[in-house]
């Protein structure tokens, strides 16, 4: 290979796309490190603090498309202050400043201001697509700077953030020379939408393809829109409320009609669900469909459109859907892969939910089934022992038993059993969410079989340290690893201290791991951050006469090649 | 009297008079308990909060809509109020005080408990709601001895009345129970706040949700003047203003602690507290909202179901920061013209 010229190996290299494999390739010799560098497009960053902007752009000059990951993922549980960190603002002033030409960038987690926006808006001429989920920070204000200074923008798709909505005119502002749109996704805003501004867009964009709705969108304007967008493969209702004899629903059964490349649906905020049969005609092209906060469209409507959906591959769903509504699934659902449902009624209600007969039916029924986010009220041993059997090709299984530390409801007996038989049976599993009564044993288990598990979530589980190091001992590809309300202390945290290095990150909260514990690791490894989150002032902590046995509240460590981050706020103590 | 005078002071509401008149409640660790008037005695006061908060007496010569200019907090006790205004949730007699930001003696003592329990942990199990500790300790007590665990869940699951089937979740919708253990844990089930969010927002818009009224979560953002940090609470949860009162003074009263270096152990406690009443002398705390219109507003004015609704943002401010707010006219003006 080193025979030919650079060039023949770069564009070797172009077929190359997945970030592993080039990373792996940039391992191989210096001149292949040379090539794979500049020729890089794409950069992930799963952690924005484990480097900083100077040395992304050291290394890769020529990118066009960044992803940058900030908070845990226990943000999304309330469990990280707001003020944690992830600011994405100096990233942006580093790449405007490089004059880099982005193209693309996609944060997950992330602090993003108005003023970033502004910014970034303004520094890249030919900047196509933004990407957010699950961000915050920003108002319709800067929606607002994105829209009017993008001249070339294809994406603008904002999932599940805080957005403040300024009730503004962001949607005009894209000019009415701005024709490219490929992906428009709003569902996230709470505020009113300028329908006249949205019905112009959509009808100038004839590349679009994707069109998320937020609950201010009713249903007359939807009609409009579909029609003027017949070519719409990826749709999000907002508000579905009509009369079913009215003049607009008419109009929207025509429309849907023609939506023949229609193949993903979401949304229904607000649904009359006798309105669904109009999208009947179009559900056997459907691939993707996500009725998880659809809270009002259950019992037989819900059964109705499920039964059309029989090539669906993705179904999130609520488990308002019931037992047997899974196993209606699980009958017209031959192609489904990945499986999510959702708890409807958090504040106890006692309201249907699914149990593991739920699951059983879906393992039997879907034989291509490898991805699954499960809440129920109750597992057992026994259905989890048929689920691995049924489905050993699961690459991500969660499960979520809503109660903490709850059995086997048939036979008390912890869960470890179940959970073993799903890490022996699933060879390929790499994400792994674990809940119920669970022992070291469990663990044992996990460390044994999960060769491939790189993210693993843990709460209330476990009795020892001995747990905990079995996972660190025996999962090598290891990269994510959150623990949560369970006995694992310094010994297990300070074992292998070497093995931080080849993982992500670390997170621990509410377990049995002390301050001076976190200072021993912190020295034994400087290039890690080990950050201490604690619910009350720091200095309370130096003070106290017994601080090295004092139990540290929320411990994220993470492996860093520029140090500590200048950016903490004062509750967060690296040490 | 002085503290009360002194208290006075800082409300800023128009009507208010110097009064002493406070329904006020001996608990077993002979402190004396207040009612939501905001008035503390000051033999035990370690601190009090103000709020809108009027005397008894004026009461009477009220009027019977919820709107009207309430004294004191919604649930507050008064005979003739508990039957005119079934807005209001009954409220227990020994309910403690709004907002003292400083546990009386014998909160310190139970949240110690509650901490020697669970192994000096301060964190998740500030959030429990204080009528949950039966249920509570059971989940933040590390149950790692396993058989044992097994047979705690099944007792303790009989003893509480109200167990809720699915899972771990607390709230009522219906606020005339009796305040049944509900105990939170924060962050369980692991459900996104966008998601309980935009839930909750659907539940509250549709007519009927198979007769569950309200169901879903409702975060909203609470910050803290001179906190390192905010929190988010949802407001759901609550079924009056008392358990909202409750719940934040457990989470933002390790802030105040932290302050004067106690680690909440038993054996400190009687200093600190010492400590706290010097630190705190003269500072008092209100809880102030945002509401849709962007509008600062006192805490306590409308019924609370009205509050719920339009409440964005929640703050504690310095009594003295809050003296612009002129919570009660205001707030009924505008809850007049929602109505």
């Amino acid at each position: 290979m080193n025979y030919f010229p650079d060039e023949v190996i770069e564009h070797v290299f172009d077929f190359v796309t997945s970030h592993k494999d080039r990373n792996a390739i940039s391992l191989v010799c210096k001149s292949w490190y040379k090539i794979e560098r500049y020729s890089r497009q794409r950069v992930f960053i799963g952690n924005c603090y484990a480097t900083n902007p100077e040395r992304l752009l050291r290394r890769f000059p020529c990118l066009k498309s960044l992803t940058l990951k900030g908070k845990p993922h226990f943000a999304d549980f309330n469990l990280v202050p707001h003020e944690w960190g992830g600011f994405v603002q100096p990233w942006i002033e580093a790449l405007a400043r490089s004059r880099v030409g982005l193209e693309e960038l996609r944060l997950k987690r992330m602090v993003v201001t108005d003023e970033s926006l502004e910014l970034l808006s303004r520094s890249f001429v030919n900047f196509k697509s933004l990407v957010l989920v699950s961000c915050e920070g920003f108002t319709t204000d800067g929606l607002a700077s994105i829209a009017a200074n993008c001249r070339h923008l294809r994406d603008l798709d904002l999932q599940e953030n805080e957005i403040e909505d300024h009730r503004g005119q962001w949607l005009s502002c894209f000019p009415d020379t701005c024709t490219t749109l490929v992906t428009l996704n709003f569902a996230c805003l709470e505020g009113e939408t300028n329908l006249v501004a949205l019905e112009r867009l959509v009808a100038r964009s004839p590349n679009l393809k994707s069109l998320k709705l937020n609950r201010a969108v009713p249903l007359d304007a939807l009609a409009r829109l579909m029609a003027c967008a017949p070519q719409i493969v990826d749709l999000g209702v907002g508000s579905y409320e009509n009369d079913p004899d009215s003049e607009s629903y008419l109009k929207l059964k025509a429309a849907i009609k023609k939506c023949t490349s229609l193949r993903s649906l979401s949304g229904f905020l607000e649904a009359a669900p006798h309105c669904l049969s109009a999208f009947h005609p179009i559900c056997h092209n459907l691939t993707s469909l996500n009725l998880s906060y659809a809270a009002e469209i259950h019992g037989s409507h819900l059964i109705k459109l499920i039964q059309h959906c029989k090539k669906l591959q993705r179904l999130w769903i609520l488990d308002s859907i019931g037992d047997k509504g899974l196993e209606v699934v699980a009958s017209t659902c031959k192609e489904l892969q990945e499986l999510r449902v959702f708890p409807s009624d958090l504040l106890g209600g006692g309201n249907t939910a699914v149990t593991e007969e739920g699951l059983v039916a879906i393992s039997a029924g879907c034989p291509k089934l490898h991805s699954i986010l499960y809440f129920c009220q109750q597992m057992t041993n026994a259905a989890l022992v048929t689920v691995a059997k049924n489905c050993p090709n699961f690459i991500r299984f969660r499960l979520c038993i809503l109660e903490p530390n709850k059995p086997d409801h048939v036979t008390s007996q912890p869960l470890d059993e179940g959970f073993g038989a799903i890490v022996k049976a699933c060879k390929s599993l790499r994400r792994l969410s674990l809940s119920g009564l669970l022992t070291d044993q469990v663990f044992l288990y996990i460390g044994m079989y999960a060769n491939q598990l790189e993210m693993l979530s843990i709460a209330f589980a476990g009795d020892t340290d001995k747990g905990m190091l079995y996972v660190l001992n025996g999962c090598k590809k290891m990269k994510k690893l959150e623990i949560r309300d369970s006995p694992f202390g310094d010994t297990a945290l300070l074992a292998d201290v070497s093995k931080y290095e080849t993982m992500r990150s670390l997170w621990m909260s509410s377990c049995e791991v002390t301050l001076s514990g976190c200072k021993r690791l912190a020295e034994k490894a400087p290039w890690l951050n080990v950050e201490i989150i604690n619910e009350s002032d720091n200095n309370r902590m130096e003070q106290n006469g017994h601080e090295g046995r004092q139990k540290v509240d929320k411990l994220y460590l993470y492996r860093t090649v520029v140090g500590t981050r200048m950016d903490a706020p004062p509750f967060v103590w690296i040490l | 009297m002085s503290t009360e005078e002194e208290l006075q002071s800082n409300v800023s509401v128009a009507s208010s008079s110097p009064t002493s008149n406070c329904i006020s409640r001996s608990t077993v660790g002979g402190l004396k308990e207040h009612n939501y008037l905001g008035l503390s005695d000051c033999s035990s006061s370690v601190g009090s909060s103000t709020l809108s908060g009027l005397a008894d007496d004026d009461k009477a010569t009220i009027s019977l809509k919820a709107t009207e200019l309430t004294l004191g907090l919604p649930g507050s006790q008064s005979p003739a109020r508990d039957t005119d205004l079934n807005l209001m949730t009954p409220v227990k007699l020994d309910e403690k005080p709004f907002f003292p930001l400083l546990p009386s003696k014998d909160e310190i003592c139970s949240s110690s408990q509650k901490n020697n329990a669970s192994g000096n942990k301060r964190g998740f199990s500030d959030t429990m709601d204080q009528f949950a500790e039966a249920k509570s300790s059971v989940y933040t007590e590390k149950n790692w001895m396993f058989p044992e665990v097994a047979a705690t869940q099944s007792v303790t699951k009989k003893d509480v009345p109200q167990s809720t089937p699915k899972g771990h979740s607390s709230t009522t919708n219906n606020s005339s129970s009796p305040p049944a253990a509900k105990a939170q844990i924060v962050g369980w089930p692991p459900v996104r706040s966008y998601r309980k969010n935009t839930l909750a927002t659907t539940c509250k818009n549709s007519d009927e949700v198979d007769g569950r009224p309200g169901a879903g979560a409702l975060f909203v953002k609470v910050s803290m003047d001179g906190a390192p940090y905010l929190r988010k609470v949802d407001l759901r949860s609550y079924t009056n203003y008392g358990e909202l009162s409750s719940a934040l003074e457990k989470m933002f009263t390790t802030f105040t602690l932290g302050q004067c270096g106690s680690n909440g152990a038993a054996g400190k406690d009687m200093l600190s507290e010492t400590k706290l009443k010097d630190l705190l002398n003269g500072k008092d705390y209100v809880l102030t909202y945002e509401d849709k219109d962007g509008d600062w507003m006192l805490v306590g004015d409308v019924p609370w179901e009205m509050f719920i609704d339009v409440c964005k943002k929640l703050k504690i401010m310095k009594g003295c920061d809050a003296i612009g707010l002129a919570a009660a006219p205001r707030a009924v003006e505008k809850s007049k013209m929602r109505a």
